[in-house]
């Protein structure tokens, strides 16, 4: 059963250069306990959305349209205050830059335990031995001592951890980790990204972990979401995904993550930026940073296809696997001709594994 | 380092600031032409010169400036500042007599300037870029540029004269009496509308900058009310910036009641810096002059004390 | 999921060829570059001041109010009527009264002939406001230009070489700031006497701490900073590269601070007028124009409040320093400058 759904979320921003559609038609659903990943560059609305869950989008920016169902109920449509006992408690969120995230003038400890008083009315001792509980079970050594602690006192790996420990505080259903790691270092990065997962096995917690990086996806997901420019353009079990991509986009951000031992010359990035929001490129928004594209790429916008057959499926939040791409409904002439190679340990045999139309 | 050990540091760095205050004072009084002396011979023209002369000598206006200037420090020290020429009162006394009566008009200033602008402060940014925002933004910078001399004036034009009944010129009564309260209240409006103006800036802006960070996004995602907070996450952060300005405010209530003292005609160390000014009183003006910087350097330690303990981030160094 | 993790590296795309994007034509109009600005900085602050309201209307004024006390009445330089023009309708000294010429009397409501009426002494008030700008505006000009270059020297003699003699000079201008500016510009004035060119000195000499402060806290900020350091590096003098890197950083600071310290000066010039200690009694400067009407506030021998002669050369002030002030928080939001301080503005 799935413990989020959210159907056809639009966001748009009121900005003095014009609108700024973010988040466009979004459809996706997360399963009790899952670990569903959104992966794409930044400006492709991945935060919008993580903040619209929260309906925590600022002025100039509104929720359009849409539906935000979390345990069967729609979030859009309750009252302030009943979004406010949701929040914290049973969604709650990682942010990205934990040092910013905290505030400088209280006590880490105080931070987290205002969350517990507030929620779940326990009284001041009472949040304290639970707040140090807390800060134990992410790996903050001496938890007792650092209760006291301010932010600034905190390292970098240590301040993410204490945002865990805030998030997990309520122990929430839905844990949203917007890129909970970019801000540290690689060897840090991988101890988090475990106890995210470990934590949220323990308390049977389903995770939205936002990230520009398919690696810390390959790491943690079950399953995952792309998004380009607001709209998703594929999704798929995290495994599919990476031996089996079905978009040109994905393809691009798997060949620009670089790797030991890489034969190639220089990395291959994908050209150009992500397109401005407020005036995207007419037909399908890759295109003009797509290799593989044609003139029909121009032409039409392609929906979320299942890609053996072509069906149209953006309408189905629980899809389990589709691409945005005209390849797949026989429009292009050209095959979308890029292999997907995995190198036995040795180094040397390699194994195609599958090419964009998935033979093998 | 330790909160005592920055106080201790920051005390030190005061008497050689007052050292200096000092010599500029001394130095702007015995450097223009005219003494007091060639003063009094002017107004009174039946002194002959052997009297000036020996007026001269008792004042110890005939030694060499530094002589002069090593006399007066050690006066100081000991808590003679000179006597009063005009009235052969001693200058520390007039300074303690008046004391209160400014000391209650910068209270009341400081209380009405902080009443005024943090509640307005909050509001303007919370509602920014709104009518209510547009309006108090308004009246903040009206607030900072109007004289406050004028303002006075102009409320004794309206409320008193006008409207009748208000008491304007206060009474030679002592300042425990609780009538005199209703003569505080036009002055002390005067003395605190350029600070209420200006904290009221500094805290719209300084909140509106707060209100953007992510911790507030943090602190929202959390489920608090949003009272909570604006009252408790925001707000302290924004105080910061308020209290970094308490010194310089400080400085503007003194100056600020000087003149407003005039208009008023309270009977505080403002006016009698006027009336010292005016009359030449060199002994009562350095005195003035003197605990005036003393006080502002004292509260610049103060501020930074304050700052110190609103913001645990700081490093005592 | 640790087989997925040893995988990760194992997985290899090709085929994902980024020239083929590069190489080929666009495949429609549209580009990536649309409605990005490459306008210089200056132009942008610029624009964006032109841009502010608020701003213009107070530019519009103090150009409007600068201009009227010009052309109040003519210029002369040596004999020579640089400005003939004469706007207002009496000299601003002449006590009208005694003039057969002019049906006036003293203390004279507002009325067509003499729209702000007239004072105690039967001058014109409408004359003395529009004529009392030329001593608040121009010493309000000059003080700060003067204040702004002896600061700006000061401040970065003192960054630039740093150690005791950066102390000593720093510790001057902390002696400067321990007073408020309007008591020690009041010391000033009450020694060495009133008069124009001694208030356009006791404000200077109390003005130009603040400037060399912020100016010596600009050097010591570029002095750390990367690119300097890399300069230096590379052979570039410190003297060089401190005049290169420190003016373009200064400037915007400097700019908001002079132009909310003209106001502050204004008042201050004012003020001193109130007290008697500015101009010579009698003058058609605005402060000492209230301090002579003070009396007027109370009721005169018929009961009446002349109310005129203390509300006109008030409320210009009043305009002028508002209207400055409009004028630097448009500056200060142009340059997106507010850690400059612009909030506040001591010393009244």
């Amino acid at each position: 059963m799935s413990v989020l759904e959210v159907r056809d979320l639009t966001v748009k921003f009121y900005t003095g250069e014009g609108v700024v559609t973010a988040v466009d038609g979004l459809n996706y659903s997360i399963d009790r306990g899952e670990k569903f990943g959104v992966v794409g560059e930044s400006g492709a609305g991945k935060s919008v959305t993580a903040l619209s869950l929260m309906r925590l989008i600022e002025r100039p920016g509104y929720i359009e349209s849409g539906q935000i169902l979390f345990k069967g109920q729609d979030l859009l449509e309750l009252s302030d205050a009943e979004m406010r006992r949701i929040r914290g408690n049973e969604i709650a969120m990682v942010f990205q830059d934990a040092q910013t995230a905290l505030n400088p003038v209280y006590t880490v400890g105080e931070q987290i335990s205002e969350a517990l008083r507030h929620h779940l009315d326990y009284g001041e001792a009472e949040a304290k031995e639970r707040t140090i509980e807390l800060l134990d079970t992410v790996g903050i050594p001496a938890a007792e001592s650092r209760y006291s602690d301010y932010p600034h006192e905190f390292s970098g790996g240590m301040q993410q951890r204490a945002i865990i420990a805030m998030a997990l505080s309520c122990d929430p259903d839905l844990l949203i980790c917007d890129e909970p790691t970019t801000a540290l270092d690689v060897t840090i990065e991988a101890k988090i990204l475990e106890e995210i997962e470990a934590l949220a096995d323990e308390f049977d917690t389903a995770i939205q972990l936002i990230t520009h990086d398919l690696g810390v996806i390959a790491e943690v997901c079950d399953r995952v979401m792309v998004m380009y420019a607001g709209s998703p353009v594929e999704t798929a079990s995290a495994e599919e995904l990476f031996y089996d991509p079905k978009h040109p986009y994905t393809v691009g951000l798997m060949s620009a993550i670089p790797r030991i031992g890489d034969r190639r010359e220089s990395l291959q990035t994908i050209p150009g930026t992500m397109p401005d929001l407020v005036e995207l490129p007419p037909g399908c928004s890759f295109h003009p940073r797509c290799p593989f594209a044609e003139e029909a790429c121009t032409r039409r916008d392609p929906p979320l296809m299942d890609p053996e057959t072509g069906a149209d499926v953006s309408d189905d939040p629980g899809v389990e696997r589709a691409a945005a791409c005209l390849a797949h409904s026989g429009d292009l002439e050209q095959d979308l001709d890029y292999d997907v190679t995995v190198r036995e340990p040795d180094g040397h045999t390699e194994t195609t594994v599958t090419d964009g139309d998935g033979r093998v | 380092m330790g909160l005592q050990r920055f106080i201790l540091k920051r005390l030190l760095l005061i008497p050689p600031i007052l050292f200096g205050v000092s010599i500029v004072t001394f130095a702007l009084v015995h450097l223009t032409p005219g003494d007091p002396v060639s003063q009094m011979v002017a107004m009174n023209p039946n002194v002959d010169a052997a009297q000036e002369a020996e007026l001269r000598a008792r004042y110890g206006l005939d030694d060499p400036l530094v002589v002069q200037y090593v006399d007066w420090m050690a006066g100081v020290l000991q808590g003679d500042f000179g006597e009063v020429y005009g009235s052969s009162q001693d200058a520390a006394g007039v300074l303690v007599a008046r004391l209160p009566e400014t000391i209650a008009l910068g209270l009341f200033g400081w209380v009405f300037a902080l009443v005024i602008a943090i509640p307005t402060g909050i509001y303007a940014a919370v509602k920014k870029d709104q009518l209510g925002d547009t309006v108090s933004r308004f009246l903040a910078l009206s607030g900072i540029s109007i004289p406050n001399f004028w303002l006075g004036l102009m409320l004794i034009l309206l409320f008193p004269l006008t409207l009748g009944g208000w008491p304007v010129l206060p009474p030679r009564e002592s300042l425990a009496s609780p009538a005199m309260l209703w003569y505080l209240v036009l002055p002390g409006i005067t003395v605190g509308t350029a600070s209420a103006a200006a904290i009221m800036r500094v805290m719209r802006t300084s909140m509106a900058e707060e209100l953007n960070k992510e911790y507030v996004t943090a602190a929202r995602a959390k489920g608090l009310p949003e009272r909570t907070i604006i009252l408790k996450h925001v707000l302290r952060n924004s105080l910061i910036s308020v209290v970094t300005l308490a010194a310089t405010l400080t400085a503007g209530i003194v100056a600020g009641s000087v003149v407003v003292e005039v208009v008023f005609s309270w009977p505080g160390l403002g006016r009698e810096f006027v009336d010292a000014i005016h009359g030449r009183e060199i002994n009562l003006i350095m005195a003035i002059t003197l605990f005036i910087g003393l006080f502002i350097v004292i509260m610049n330690l103060v501020a930074d004390v304050l700052y110190a303990m609103l913001d645990p981030r700081i490093r005592y160094d | 999921m640790t087989e997925r993790t040893t995988e990760r590296g194992r997985i290899q795309v090709t085929g994902f060829d980024p020239e083929r994007v590069t190489e080929r034509d666009p495949l429609s109009g549209w580009t990536e570059e649309t409605g990005t600005e490459t306008k210089s900085r200056w132009k942008r602050v610029f624009g964006r001041f032109v841009r502010n309201r608020t701003a213009m209307i107070g530019l519009v004024v103090v150009l409007f109010m600068s201009l009227l006390a010009i052309l109040a009445r003519p210029v002369e330089f040596f004999g020579f009527a640089v400005q003939p023009l004469s706007l207002a309708p009496y000299p601003p000294g002449d006590m009208l009264y005694a003039d057969p010429t002019v049906d006036v009397s003293r203390n004279e409501a507002p009325s067509w002939a003499h729209p702000f009426g007239t004072d105690g002494s039967g001058r014109d008030i409408f004359s003395r406001v529009l004529y009392g700008g030329r001593y608040s505006i121009s010493i309000g000009f000059v003080v700060v230009a003067l204040a702004a270059s002896f600061g700006m020297v000061y401040g970065s003699v003192s960054g630039y070489y740093g150690g005791w003699v950066d102390e000593i000079m720093m510790r001057v201008v902390d002696v400067v700031l321990a007073f408020p500016m309007l008591v020690l510009a009041l010391v000033i004035v009450a020694m060495f006497g009133g008069g124009y060119w001694q208030l356009v000195a006791a404000f200077a000499v109390v003005g130009w701490a603040s400037y060399a402060r912020l100016i010596r806290g600009e050097v010591l900020t570029i002095k750390e900073n990367e690119y300097v350091l890399a300069a230096k590096a590379l052979g570039a003098r410190d003297r060089s590269v401190i005049l290169k890197h420190v003016t373009p950083n200064a400037v915007a600071p400097v700019i908001v601070l002079a132009t909310l310290n003209i106001g502050t000066v204004v008042i201050g010039v004012a003020a001193l007028g109130f007290l008697g200690l500015g101009m010579p009694p009698g003058s058609a400067e605005w402060g000492s124009m209230l301090e002579g009407g003070r009396d007027a506030i109370i009721p005169g021998p018929g009961g009446e409040i002349r109310w005129w002669i203390t509300v006109f050369p008030g409320a210009a002030i009043f305009l002028f320093v508002m209207s400055m002030n409009m004028i630097g928080d448009g500056v200060n939001d142009a340059l997106d400058a507010q850690e400059t301080g612009a909030e506040m503005r001591g010393g009244q």
